[in-house]
């Protein structure tokens, strides 16, 4: 009996190594198909948003392949992914990544969603030297550690909010402004952060509430009664869905007036849908919006790709889904230009990219971060109860005029 | 007037955390059990009256249908898991209930998505001191709801039957045997009031604050708190603690500044503990 069982456990490892050398062998190309690896939160607190970013990639493959594919050396290739679902859990993406690398012999990488799981693959695909296209990671503290296979299609999230600094500043005729900000504690809100000092230093403005919001915290009473009692002319905010959708409850029930509210993740929050009137004016940063005249030949616009996106997966793209699709367009890109499945070629054509696609300009810098492309501003704006985003900033693509100061709570109908 | 509205919010927020912790003294008391849980019952709470939002019904009916809905989940909970813990140690009942507590998240995660919701009561504000003070109503309409459950419980407790044979089982589970109470069902029964109050406490949670599938563990760790300072058993100690921990939480906010908010809770709760065992340790029959 005890020999069976030896027996049974030796072939069942023989069969499992030979399945491992088998798929190995797959490696990076397979026939006709470059596989990519992506190891994304399909269960767990980003399924959402992991979905979104799945879709985004899918949607992508799909049009590549149907208008050609890829053409290195003469030959048509398309593009197939790979998928694990890492349960929104950083320590689980890093062990999927290094599976993609070693087990299915992936050798190209997408990105995952969210700043803190794509901090948790980069140092494995860093090791193995994988390249990875990333759509979801913005934190700053990505691009300084000198990553050299990171290439990140988005804006940094010290970007995100300078912006509305700076139209507060132009509202206020040239001068400094007194900003009120609160900020959850975690990597992408603290760089959010330190945007708007670099922004306040810049342009002579004053902070005068600084506040960090614990993770766990779903309550602001006591930073909104602070600003009630200063008087800011602009507050901040950034906490995720959650701090979004909490700062709108609490600012329109305490009667809360500011000549003007910016935040993060409006449109994650679905703030206009959820809040609806009580979110009008709240000014909102953005990766893209789809009325942005930006082209490419693969999706033409961006109001035909959001047509498109809606026909297939039957809700308006989010920019989630719009920077992952974006990613897809930078491999193709960069295999052409590479003419070769070298990982380091492949690599140093990445380096050079330099591209429009129908979610904005994409050029790298030194730290892998898309440095073409401005962050955008849109405006909650409302007719009746119907709300929706306009966009309000920079200037060259705004379809609506920028609303300032916010009307005070009770003129407010 | 700043220092009026920290108190008024503070209050009125401890209310309401008052009313889970008297869930989590009560079964502890009974059962000892700690229930890890305890939040993640919340949040189901929450989903319901956020359920009934979705469908175009007031999110407030929820303080009455949510507790009913939650009964019977907190009674399927103790058949199916806790009857089993009961009288173990209490480590084993707190991996029991920290496993309810994934299986829940994820469960909500599942039907609910994994999105921040919230649900509208359009209740307004009132202002006080010429709109210098401001009160959400839904915030004031919670407080009022959670002290009209919290009393009813208290004469429930005190008058009826169940209400004695669970005061009985608490105080002495093996004479309340001898003397024909059927503990099982008393336990059964506490399980399902414990999760009514989070039901509660959830449907008023939906309308004053935010939802989400894994938001759970705070309102488990606040009532653990709320509990330790106030001892078991003892409900206007519960109350009274709930309230302080708000009022403190709030001036610890604009003293020392938000990011310190939560840890200074939790400097107190050490104060208190400490403190605590300086005063047993002067107790004759405290013998370690």
């Amino acid at each position: 009996m005890n020999k069976l069982v030896k027996l049974f456990i030796t072939s069942i490892s023989a069969i499992t190594l030979a399945l491992v050398s088998f798929t190995s062998s797959f490696a990076k190309v397979e026939g006709d198909y470059i596989v990519l690896g992506s190891a994304i939160s399909l269960t767990g607190k980003y399924s959402s948003n992991g979905v979104h970013t799945q879709n985004g990639y899918n949607m992508a493959v799909d049009r590549i392949n149907k208008m050609g594919g890829v053409e290195v050396q003469g030959k048509k290739y398309k593009f197939e992914i790979i998928y694990y679902d890492d349960e929104s859990n950083p320590k689980r993406a890093a062990q999927l990544a290094e599976r993609l690398i070693k087990q299915d012999g992936v050798h190209y990488m997408l990105g995952p969603y969210s700043s803190g799981l794509t901090k948790a693959i980069a140092p494995v695909t860093e090791k193995y030297k994988i390249p990875m296209v990333e759509a979801n990671g913005a934190s700053r503290s990505l691009f300084t550690k000198g990553y050299k296979y990171l290439f990140a299609v988005l804006s940094p999230a010290n970007q995100y909010l300078e912006v509305a600094i700076d139209l507060a500043v132009e509202k206020n005729g040239g001068k400094g402004v007194k900003i009120a900000q609160a900020f959850e504690q975690d990597a992408f809100s603290q760089d959010v952060r330190l945007g708007i000092l670099d922004a306040a230093k810049r342009t002579g403005s004053e902070i005068i509430i600084d506040d960090k919001l614990p993770k766990e915290l779903n309550d602001m009473a006591a930073t909104l009664a602070k600003v009630k009692a200063t008087k800011p002319d602009v507050l901040v905010v950034s906490g995720h869905t959650k701090g979004a959708l909490t700062a709108i409850r609490q600012i329109s029930e305490m009667k809360v007036d500011v000549p003007m509210l910016a935040m993060t993740h409006c449109d994650a929050a679905k703030l206009s849908k959820q809040h609806g009137k009580k979110s009008e004016y709240a000014l909102c940063a953005s990766q893209w919006h789809k009325n942005l005249s930006y082209k490419d030949k693969f999706f033409g616009s961006g109001k035909k790709y959001a047509k498109d996106f809606q026909k297939e997966f039957g809700y308006d793209p989010p920019y989630q889904s719009a920077e992952s699709s974006a990613a897809l367009l930078v491999f193709k890109d960069a295999f052409e230009r590479a003419n070769s499945f070298d990982r380091d070629a492949v690599r140093d054509a990445l380096v050079d990219t330099e591209m429009q696609t129908f979610y904005g300009n994409i050029k790298f810098g030194p730290g892998g971060q898309n440095v073409a492309k401005p962050m955008i501003l849109f405006q909650v704006r409302c007719k009746g109860d119907d709300c929706e985003n306009r966009v309000v900033a920079p200037t060259k693509w705004a379809s609506d005029k920028f609303y300032h100061p916010i009307p005070k709570w009770s003129e407010r109908s | 007037m700043l220092m009026v509205q920290a108190s008024l919010d503070g209050i009125l927020l401890g209310i309401l955390f008052a009313l889970i912790a008297y869930g989590m003294a009560l079964q502890w008391g009974v059962m000892n059990i700690i229930n890890i849980a305890q939040g993640d019952l919340v949040i189901l709470g929450g989903y319901i009256a956020y359920t009934m939002y979705l469908v175009g019904i007031h999110p407030a009916w929820g303080v009455i249908v949510s507790p009913i809905i939650m009964y019977f989940v907190g009674v399927l909970l103790y058949k199916l898991v806790i009857n089993k813990v009961v009288d173990r140690d209490l480590f084993i009942s707190i991996l029991a209930t920290f496993g309810i507590a994934i299986v829940f998240q994820q469960l909500m995660n599942f039907i609910f998505g994994a999105d921040v919701v919230v649900a509208q009561s359009e209740y307004g504000t009132t202002m006080l001191f010429d709109n210098s003070v401001t009160l959400p109503n839904s915030k004031i309409f919670s407080a009022f709801i959670s002290v009209l459950y919290a009393v009813a419980l208290v004469i429930y407790m005190k008058k009826s039957r169940l209400g004695r044979a669970i005061r009985a089982t608490a105080q002495n589970a093996r004479a309340a045997k001898i003397l024909g109470v059927d503990t099982e069902k008393v336990y059964a029964a506490t399980f399902g009031i414990n999760a009514a109050l989070c039901g509660i406490a959830g449907a008023l949670i939906s309308i004053t604050l935010t939802l989400h599938p894994y938001v759970g563990l705070p309102y488990t760790v606040r009532s653990f708190m709320i509990v330790i300072v106030a001892g078991l058993g003892n409900l206007p100690a519960v109350a009274l603690s709930g309230m302080g921990l708000g009022l403190f939480e709030e001036f610890a906010d604009y003293i020392l500044g938000t990011e310190f908010r939560i840890g200074a809770v939790f400097m107190l709760l050490v104060f208190i503990l400490v403190y605590r065992r300086f005063k047993l340790s002067k107790k004759r029959e405290y013998l370690k």
